[in-house]
């Protein structure tokens, strides 16, 4: 199947330093460490872009500002910046993501997934899809989307 | 043990047997003559599971309904007699169950919505089931012996994915409700044409700003609740017997009441009123809400007050909620979590 992509020569941008997170200082094993930003960076900065062989971080579809955290009321937002403003991957993206930190993060996360304001010409609408858990349920039945976000995601394993 | 003081809602059950998350119940309206409260859930795991107390007052899973749809089942619904049960699946069919001979065997399945059946409801006469989708349409189904189900209307207004249908308690009104943040109200004509006689949205009604998730009815139909990702719960006036061919100038129509704002900060996905007049609230925020009627203060037209929130109700969303017919004390609850939650309503819910 020969399909068009939506954006042929995306930029490449520089990777970050990886920065090894530190070791808390609580000698208390048992006490709950808390998630912060750069931790949940590291769950989606490998995901592939889903029509070129580079990852979200080195595309810019996400940094580690794009990344707020609540640890007390365990929220979390992310806000990615698609390459283009007509992005027909917006979506599948922004499932990525979700799925992502869906697997990643203890289940008492409530996590939202948003498109950066102004960069794309869909914004409202690819917002409540993928904030529509019914939607993401059902689209993540269909094998040939779970496909697509599987192979997304299989450079961020491991 | 209603003793005056403040009200409160206190977990009685935790029912655990779903895989994934649960994401609708049902109360069987008429569970047979000295049988306890019967209530069906259903998820994630592509199963629906029926749930039985015991004379101990334990609870149990007496049937696990599986292996018909092979996509998540959204929801179900009892037939008005007790006897059938609708199940809505992603898998675009709804499948009618009968319990005979001590099980429940699928007796039809109903296919024509082009992707995921998200709700299914029966009119109060039990001869009329409707159906909703993702498709954008509502379709109407009569029942014929034999198991027969004719489509006798596909109805075609809403301009994307529909969540929810719910017939009118008393009166062959349908309602449903879309992501189209519009509430649509659909009667037949007299001669079985099927049309839309009310639209309710946020320019024209003071409707929902997002998707509305769900209707719930009072008991004898004049009021109605709506609740929707735009955090807020709405009241309606549904006096007005829109079943009624409109005579004269100037026709009366369903109008906006109230909306409560503030209680949940997250998506509300589930309203549900009591026949005790108490409405309750689940949402994306774990918590449950409960709410009734500020009788006092008829001055300024009917308002309703928070009485209770019950935060952490569950780990995970509340998808549902629904109040027990036969017992207007007893609420369940599903969630994310995978759980069906029974709780008791304890205290005044008076002023």
């Amino acid at each position: 199947m020969v399909m068009e992509l939506s954006n042929a020569n995306p930029v490449v941008y520089e990777k970050k330093e990886r920065r090894i997170r530190q070791a808390p200082e609580n000698t208390d094993e048992n006490a709950a460490e808390p998630i912060d930003q750069l931790e949940i960076f590291d769950h989606i900065r490998d995901i592939k872009d889903p029509e070129h062989p580079y990852s979200l971080e080195d595309l810019n579809v996400v940094t580690e500002e794009s990344v707020e955290i609540n640890d007390e009321l365990s929220h979390v937002k992310v806000t990615f910046t698609p390459t283009v403003e007509h992005c027909s991957m917006a979506t599948v993206i922004g499932l990525c993501l979700r799925v992502k930190l869906m697997r990643s993060l203890p289940p008492r996360y409530k996590v939202d997934i948003r498109v950066a304001p102004g960069s794309h010409a869909t914004e409202a609408a690819v917002n409540k899809q993928l904030s529509d858990k019914e939607r993401v349920a059902a689209a993540l039945e269909n094998p040939n989307l779970l496909d697509i976000v599987e192979e997304c995601l299989s450079p961020t394993f491991g | 043990m209603d003793n005056g003081g403040a009200a409160e809602l206190r977990e009685t059950h935790c029912l655990k047997g779903h895989a994934d998350r649960a994401w609708s119940l049902a109360w069987n309206p008429s569970p047979g003559a000295g049988a306890g409260p019967v209530l069906a859930s259903c998820g994630g795991d592509k199963t629906v599971r029926i749930w039985k107390r015991a004379p101990d007052g334990t609870w149990h899973c007496s049937d696990v309904l599986e292996d018909t749809h092979n996509r998540t089942v959204r929801s179900c619904a009892w037939s008005p007699d007790g006897k059938l049960l609708a199940t809505s699946s992603f898998d675009a069919t709804t499948a009618i169950w009968e319990y005979s001979g001590g099980d429940f065997e699928c007796v039809a399945t109903l296919e024509g919505h082009e992707n995921e059946v998200k709700s299914a409801s029966w009119s109060q006469s039990g001869s009329l089931l409707a159906t909703c989708s993702r498709d954008k349409a509502v379709w109407i189904w009569e029942m014929h012996p034999g198991n027969e189900y004719e489509c006798v209307a596909v109805l075609q207004g809403h301009t994307q994915d529909v969540k929810m249908v719910q017939w009118h308690p008393v009166l062959d009104v349908l309602v449903s409700v879309s992501y189209d943040n519009s509430i649509r109200v659909w009667a037949d004509d007299g001669d079985d044409e099927w049309h839309c006689v009310q639209t309710l949205t946020e320019a024209g009604n003071c409707g929902h700003s997002s998707t509305v998730w769900s209707i719930s009815f009072n008991q004898n139909g004049d009021r109605m609740v709506t609740c929707s990702d735009d955090c807020t719960l709405k009241i309606w006036d549904t006096s007005i017997d829109l079943s009624q061919p409109k005579t004269g100038e100037g026709h009366e129509s369903w109008r906006h009441l109230s909306t409560l704002t503030g209680y949940h900060d997250r998506t509300i996905f589930s309203a549900h009123w009591s026949s005790e007049d108490v409405i309750a609230s689940g949402a994306g925020d774990d918590a449950i809400c409960l709410f009734v009627e500020e009788k006092s203060s008829m001055v300024e037209g009917p308002s309703y007050r928070l009485i209770l929130k019950k935060e952490k109700a569950h780990d995970m969303d509340v998808n549902c909620v629904r109040w027990c017919p036969q017992d207007p004390r007893m609420l369940a609850s599903a969630s994310d979590d995978g759980t069906v939650k029974l709780w008791e309503l304890g205290g005044s819910v008076l002023d």
